[in-house]
């Protein structure tokens, strides 16, 4: 028993010099946590944010780093475990002491850390399109949420000029955002008066790879006479599959075209994008938007990472943008404490690679311009339509009742993410 | 089966111009007056393609369509394919092809060549899916009168699935000079839908007797929205007697479609059960046969499809283009000795000290697979690699019904069937697969008779692996090429195999052909995740009943 107890204080002696020499090591440079999946399923994906993390790092560095000092970025691999997310982000603030944190992918895993970052007072930017109905005072969205995404995909379809589409199949993967989206989709399609029997919603499981049966069934859906359209939150690995069987049972984008929210310039590279022209992709960025900005971006992301077949896709502008506006932050605080940074946040502005400028709103989300595009046979989107300016991100949808009484707002008097009334009432 | 309506009736009247047009101008065309100032409209068409916003392009096709010019054709396939460039410098429209690293100009409608450019001096015409739509339309109107009966059938499907106002009367011009008789058909299939809002009810009558026949899911719509009613409460079809007539016809085809829906599920249950059993097989081998509870099957499988991978590569960069659809073929060899060599090195290195202590071989195979995930993910890289499915193997061969079947999938049951058939032969008449058997069914014995067991376990283990290295072939076609590719299917494997009995290779093929044709008959009525709960559940109950599976090994082997 004695010498569990001396155990125990040897290894707190021990953890505690550890966290003592970090926090000596933390005063001359400044922490940049990046809590991306380096294995497991999501690392298809969040490899390369973290690639991105690494050369803005690198850039900033070479500007002269931030209020006289480096930047030091520590990156951690949650490995597409959901709790273990937790864990890591608890690492990152309490033991490594960052002062930022640039990470996640999937909802499920921000939903899994938003407790440690309000626990702790930390500081997320969170840099992919999601389901929105959330909006902490520790997480900034750089993502789109469905009014800058989903919502205008669908105004785009229902337009002459997308084909005036009068019948959808909404097609996800069975986890919260495509849940919700499609929730807020199905409110909105029914408030533009489409008819139930007009409306087919199918459910898969992560990695579904036989897709035999619902793309017939869509195809079915589709022989009713009215124009038919799919909307996909169809997630990672499932797309391959399903994109495949679409083109071998010889459904082309004319006849039932398909609009992906999870499909980007990365996913696409690992496809024979030929059958797929056509179908359409809608985010806030396209690598192939023709801005001197986005060639200059490119040029340099391929300089640094030293392969020029490296694609540049929306969630990297993503965390360009939040990272832009994290730095001119801590510039405007003078420091990097959290609740200074997060005050000198709002209204910050910084350049999209399509051209327009972002801005933080007090709600947490950015306001950017909405891109609806056709995949080409190079595997890159060709801009069809885009939105005049840029849209508000909105946390709380307008198209579900219980959430359209509810307002983000992190300034006085409201300082509050999910309020029917301000917090502080002024008289 | 395309399906494309244009909702849009100012749309319709636009296309309905442009045909009538079209044929005008195909008549002016012989005279050359007329082809001089056609030239000009041509090029002013044809700069205008290149307009900012797509109604300006929309124009411009219609235009172009407009002319009936048979040297457009060639300009609007380009732009339908993504072909179609502007030459920064001079503006000028022109058809580019791709060669290395620079583009072969063309001129659109002389077809001269001119020159070359490289990417950054030409910009793409972009299209989007409703231009390709018109395209689609404009080129089929140009084509009902082909000579080619092939470009005609095709023309006519165009025509018939996007119908204006002035298809009835193209449709009947072109059905009187039809000389082939299965054309002819489908032309009036396609007169009958147009004439079933006819205002002549001997017309109606005459369209749904002719449409009772078919068993297509688009014509049982048709027929269906006759009965409804209109807003005002009057029914659409005045008739009394055609209703019924209607009715009937629904009923009919809605019988026959039934049918063909329990093929479709019949069908894809087999293909499915084909690819589960892909997976299994290799595990048969190594799991049912050896008892070995390799979790790292998965990646054995996941490493043939990186194999794959590699050959495709080697193919692109040093063989012909012809040549290229043959890589399948070299891969299936490949595929099968690196998954054996690392079979081998598995086994020799790790599974042969665990022998008999299947916890340990779990946890011990479990890293590997992990091991084995990183590496290639540290090799070449998180992201899905593109496997492309030669030509040979695209497409789908459509059944009648709405029911189609994927050229891919065909040529996996065929695959896969061949696979099991030849492992069966291996075991059973090889000298190999004599002492295999010898060796898991008496190994003390075995060992006195002078067979090296150890060097058949190796090589037992090293089979099986490989076999699931050629399932991995197969799978790159229809799956991901991506790190995880082996893990989707593990689970499925272990239950193929348990459910069909440890040890029966023909308990491992009826397992798979039943789980897919089970998983494909809940899948339309439960959906896909409730249809794997279900299936999963009958599983168990069935384990409970039959502890050693649907074949169970008998006699003293078995209790080995």
């Amino acid at each position: 028993m004695k010498s569990a107890i001396k155990t125990i204080a040897a290894v707190g002696a021990i953890a505690g010099s550890l966290a003592f020499s970090s926090v000596a090591h933390a005063a001359n440079t400044v922490k940049v946590g990046v809590l991306h999946s380096l294995s497991g399923t999501m690392a298809i994906s969040e490899t390369a944010l973290k690639d991105v993390m690494l050369f803005l790092i690198d850039e900033q560095n070479r500007k002269g780093g931030l209020l006289g000092k480096k930047i030091e970025p520590v990156v951690v691999d949650p490995a597409s475990d959901w709790p273990l997310f937790a864990e890591k982000a608890r690492e990152l603030i309490e033991k490594k002491k960052v002062d930022v944190v640039f990470g996640n992918w999937t909802s499920v895993s921000r939903k899994s850390v938003l407790p440690v970052f309000e626990e702790l007072n930390g500081m997320l930017f969170y840099p992919v399109q999601y389901e929105g109905e959330e909006s902490s005072r520790n997480i900034f969205y750089t993502g789109a949420a469905p009014n800058q995404q989903a919502i205008p995909a669908v105004e785009y379809l229902m337009s002459d000029e997308g084909g005036s589409v009068k019948r959808w199949v909404l097609a996800g993967t069975d986890y919260v955002y495509p849940r919700t989206t499609n929730k807020i989709l199905e409110s909105f399609l029914k408030a533009k008066g489409v008819a139930a029997e007009d409306i087919m919603i199918n459910y898969t499981p992560f990695g579904h790879s036989d897709w035999q049966t619902i793309v017939s069934d869509i195809k079915g859906f589709a022989s009713a006479g009215k124009k038919t359209a799919v909307v996909s939150t169809v997630n990672g690995d499932a797309n391959v599959p399903f994109y495949k069987e679409l083109g071998n049972q010889g459904i082309k984008a004319e006849d039932i075209p398909v609009v992906a929210f999870s499909v980007g310039e990365e996913e696409l590279a690992g496809i024979d994008t030929g059958p797929l022209v056509g179908h359409l992709g809608a985010w806030n960025y396209f690598m192939s938007v023709d801005s001197p900005e986005n060639a200059a971006m490119i040029k340099k992301w391929h300089a640094f990472i030293g392969d020029d077949k490296r694609v540049f896709n929306d969630p990297m502008e993503a965390h360009y943008i939040g990272f832009t506006m994290w730095v001119q932050a801590v510039k405007q605080a003078g420091t990097t404490d959290i609740d200074a940074v997060r005050q000198a946040m709002y209204g910050q502005t910084a350049p999209n690679l399509t051209g327009g400028i972002a801005v933080m709103n007090t709600n947490h989300h950015l306001s950017k311009p909405v891109l609806i595009g056709e995949i080409q046979d190079d595997g890159q989107f060709a801009t069809v339509w885009e939105t005049d300016g840029v849209v508000v991100g909105d946390a709380w949808s307008d198209f579900l009742p219980e959430s359209a009484k509810l307002t983000a707002d992190w300034t006085y008097p409201w300082v509050c993410g999910n309020c029917e009334k301000p917090k502080y009432l002024t008289n | 089966m395309a399906v494309t309506i244009f909702a849009d009736v100012q749309h319709n009247r636009v296309v309905l111009f442009s045909i009538l047009f079209a044929m005008l101008a195909l008549l002016a065309f012989s005279n050359p007056v007329f082809a001089q100032q056609d030239d000009i409209a041509v090029n002013a068409a044809l700069s205008d393609l290149n307009a900012r916003s797509f109604k300006g392009k929309t124009a411009a096709v219609e235009a172009l369509g407009l002319l009936g010019d048979a040297r457009a054709v060639p300009t609007l396939e380009a732009l339908s394919e993504g072909r179609l460039y502007v030459r920064k410098t001079d503006k000028s429209v022109v058809i580019a092809e791709r060669a290395g690293k620079a583009y072969l100009l063309i001129d659109p409608v002389t077809g001269a060549a001119m020159g070359e450019a490289t990417s950054r001096e030409i910009k793409k015409i972009i299209a989007n899916n409703k231009l390709r739509g018109l395209i689609r339309g404009v080129l089929g109107q140009l084509a009902l009168s082909s000579s080619d009966p092939e470009l005609r059938r095709a023309a006519v499907e165009n025509v018939i699935s996007s119908p204006t106002n002035g298809s009835l009367a193209l449709l009947k011009t072109a059905r009187d000079r039809e000389i082939e008789d299965d054309i002819r058909a489908r032309l009036e299939t396609g007169i009958a839908t147009l004439e079933l809002g006819s205002d002549d009810p001997g017309l109606r009558r005459a369209a749904v007797d002719r449409l009772a026949d078919g068993n297509d899911p688009v014509i049982k719509s048709l027929l269906e929205r006759r009965l409804l009613k209109n807003t005002d409460g009057s029914f659409v079809e005045p008739d009394a007697g055609i209703r019924a007539e209607v009715q009937e016809a629904v009923n009919n085809v809605n019988d026959r479609l039934a049918l063909f829906g329990l093929a479709e599920d019949l069908i894809f249950g087999i293909s499915l059960g084909s690819v589960l059993l892909l997976a299994a097989i290799g595990l048969a081998v190594t799991f049912g046969v050896m008892g070995v509870i390799n979790m790292a099957h998965g990646e054995m499988i996941m490493l043939g499809a990186y194999t794959t991978f590699f050959v495709q590569e080697i193919f692109r960069a040093t063989m012909p283009a012809e040549a290229f659809g043959f890589y399948l073929l070299a891969s299936i060899p490949a595929a099968f000795f690196v998954a054996a060599a690392f079979g081998i090195l598995i086994e020799r290195g790790c599974i042969r000290f665990l022998y008999g202590r299947p916890l340990e071989t779990l946890l011990a195979t479990w890293g590997i697979s992990l091991i084995l995930q990183q590496m290639v993910r540290s090799l070449f890289g998180a992201n899905n690699r593109e496997v492309a499915n030669p030509d040979w193997i695209s497409g789908a061969i459509s059944i009648g019904g709405g029911v189609s079947v994927t050229v891919s999938r065909v040529y996996i049951v065929v695959f896969c069937l061949v696979v099991v058939a030849a492992l069966a032969a291996f075991i059973r008449y090889s000298r190999f697969g004599l002492q295999m058997r010898a060796v898991t069914q008496n190994r003390g014995m075995a060992s006195a008779m002078g067979i090296r067991t150890g060097q058949v376990d190796s090589l037992t283990f090293a089979l099986g692996s490989g076999i699931a290295g050629v399932a991995g072939v197969a799978l790159s076609q229809i799956s991901n090429v991506s790190p995880n590719l082996g893990q989707n299917f593990i689970v499925d494997s272990f239950l193929v195999v348990v459910f069909g009995g440890v040890g029966s290779l023909w308990g491992t093929i009826v397992g798979a052909f039943g789980l897919g044709i089970v998983n494909k008959f809940l899948e339309p009525v439960a959906g896909a995740i409730l249809g794997k709960v279900v299936v999963l559940v009958i599983i168990i109950l069935f384990i409970q009943k039959r502890p050693r599976g649907l074949f169970a090994l008998k006699g003293r082997a078995a209790e080995g």
